[in-house]
């Protein structure tokens, strides 16, 4: 099962450059662990311990087909193949 | 309709049924409608002439804004609009801390109604007008920075305006929808209905903008605004320039309405919901936001030649 996920610039060093690669995962947390298995240290960049439990960094949006993950089910969110992930960094929009 | 000034007739906007775009009564029976709050009808033609009224006003009451006092915001373009007709009319001076990657007619705006603006550099977008102003505010002391981001205010006028108008016109509603950058539409809105229609589904439209403006040297300089709760929205989708184009083209085609490319990115998610209820074979009342009109955004291309131009066009440009 093939997923696009879609790398922010700050987090290419960890794909060689790519603006996307391809992972696998039935749920978020799994297609990261897949991220980190093919590109080392990504994980830590996107997640970090919240009181005992891996959680979504602040400054770190995940969206899948566009929703953000953290009204979907967080790291729990269900995925199936063909569903396009993109990785933000928030910033202040326009206003 | 007559009222003492112009910063009187402030809110109280149209809301239009949208009869085209709307899916109508389904098979079952369940009828799906689409509402369009006209935020470009107030004064300076944005929905941020709420929140600048709401801040002004504040500041003036609790003492830190007094006259003669010199204000000092960061913008990509609107609230500062919004704050330099404000501002003029009450007699301060207005400093915007703007993106260089802003509409040109915004930045003329800004100059016609007194306006000073200091440009921050367009790499980073509304994070480095943020950064910028914070660095001005520690410089001059005096000055007042109004904050949008972190302003309780901002928020507050719509729990005061935006969100009991709507609820008013339309008890029925059961999807809030508008877009996020400071969160005070969606923050004010949100608690309003969450307190006085819980009911009511709170559905936020992120404009998603071209690498430039993602473009941090590490992600801890990221940002999410002092206002921002999430347990006051229920999803949130981010919308690229592509279906924000594509759907603001749309509603003036089908309706007649002609709004800004934010509206587009708005209307995409309100779509969006829309079609879920009628999978669901809900009954739906969709109210979104119509944050301002087009013509701020004539010279970025985005009504003319291909949808795929359009795209090129708005490439790192701050389009919301």
């Amino acid at each position: 099962m093939a997923i696009e996920v879609r790398i922010p610039t700050i987090l290419r060093t960890y794909t060689g450059g790519e603006k996307a690669v391809d992972a696998s995962g039935a749920t978020l947390a799994a297609l990261i662990e897949d991220l980190e298995a093919n590109h080392p240290g990504i994980k830590e960049r996107l997640i970090e311990d919240k009181d005992g439990q891996d959680d979504l960094r602040r400054f770190v949006n995940v969206y899948v087909n566009d929703e953000d993950v953290r009204f979907t089910g967080g790291l729990g969110t269900a995925l199936s193949d063909g569903d396009q992930i993109v990785v933000l960094p928030a910033v202040a929009g326009g206003s | 309709m007559r009222f003492d000034s112009l910063l009187d007739t402030v809110g109280g906007t149209p809301l239009v049924g949208l009869p085209a775009l709307s899916p109508g009564i389904q098979p079952n029976g369940a009828e799906v409608r689409l509402w369009a709050k006209l935020e470009d009808q107030n004064p300076t033609g944005s929905i941020k002439d709420r929140a600048a009224l709401w801040m002004i006003e504040h500041a003036e009451k609790d003492g830190s804004l007094r006259p003669g006092c010199t204000i000092l915001e960061p913008t990509s373009g609107n609230t500062g609009i919004s704050l330099a007709m404000a501002a003029k009319l009450r007699g301060y001076r207005l400093v915007c801390v703007m993106p260089e990657n802003t509409s040109e007619e915004r930045r003329v705006l800004l100059r016609m109604w007194g306006a000073e603006i200091i440009s921050s550099p367009a790499a980073g977008g509304s994070n480095e007008a943020v950064r910028v102003a914070k660095q001005v505010a520690a410089e001059h002391p005096d000055w007042v920075m109004l904050y949008q981001y972190g302003n309780p205010a901002n928020a507050l006028a719509h729990y005061e305006g935006t969100a009991p108008e709507i609820l008013a016109d339309l008890p029925e509603v059961t999807h809030f929808v508008a877009g996020l950058g400071t969160t005070g539409t969606l923050m004010g809105a949100g608690r309003y209905f969450r307190e006085h229609a819980p009911q009511v589904r709170i559905v936020a439209a992120e404009p998603r903008y071209g690498e430039l403006v993602y473009g941090l040297r590490n992600l801890d300089e990221g940002f999410v605004p002092e206002l921002y709760d999430e347990t006051l929205i229920d999803s949130r989708f981010s919308v690229g320039p592509r279906d924000a184009v594509r759907r603001v083209r749309e509603l003036i085609e089908s309706e007649g309405i002609f709004a800004g490319i934010s509206t587009g990115a708005i209307l995409h998610a309100a779509l969006g919901q829309a079609a879920k209820s009628v999978k669901a074979g809900e009954r739906a009342d969709i109210a979104f936001v119509v944050a301002d009109g087009g013509w701020k955004y004539l010279s970025t291309g985005a009504y003319e030649g291909t949808i795929d131009e359009a795209e090129e066009r708005l490439e790192g440009q701050l389009w919301a």
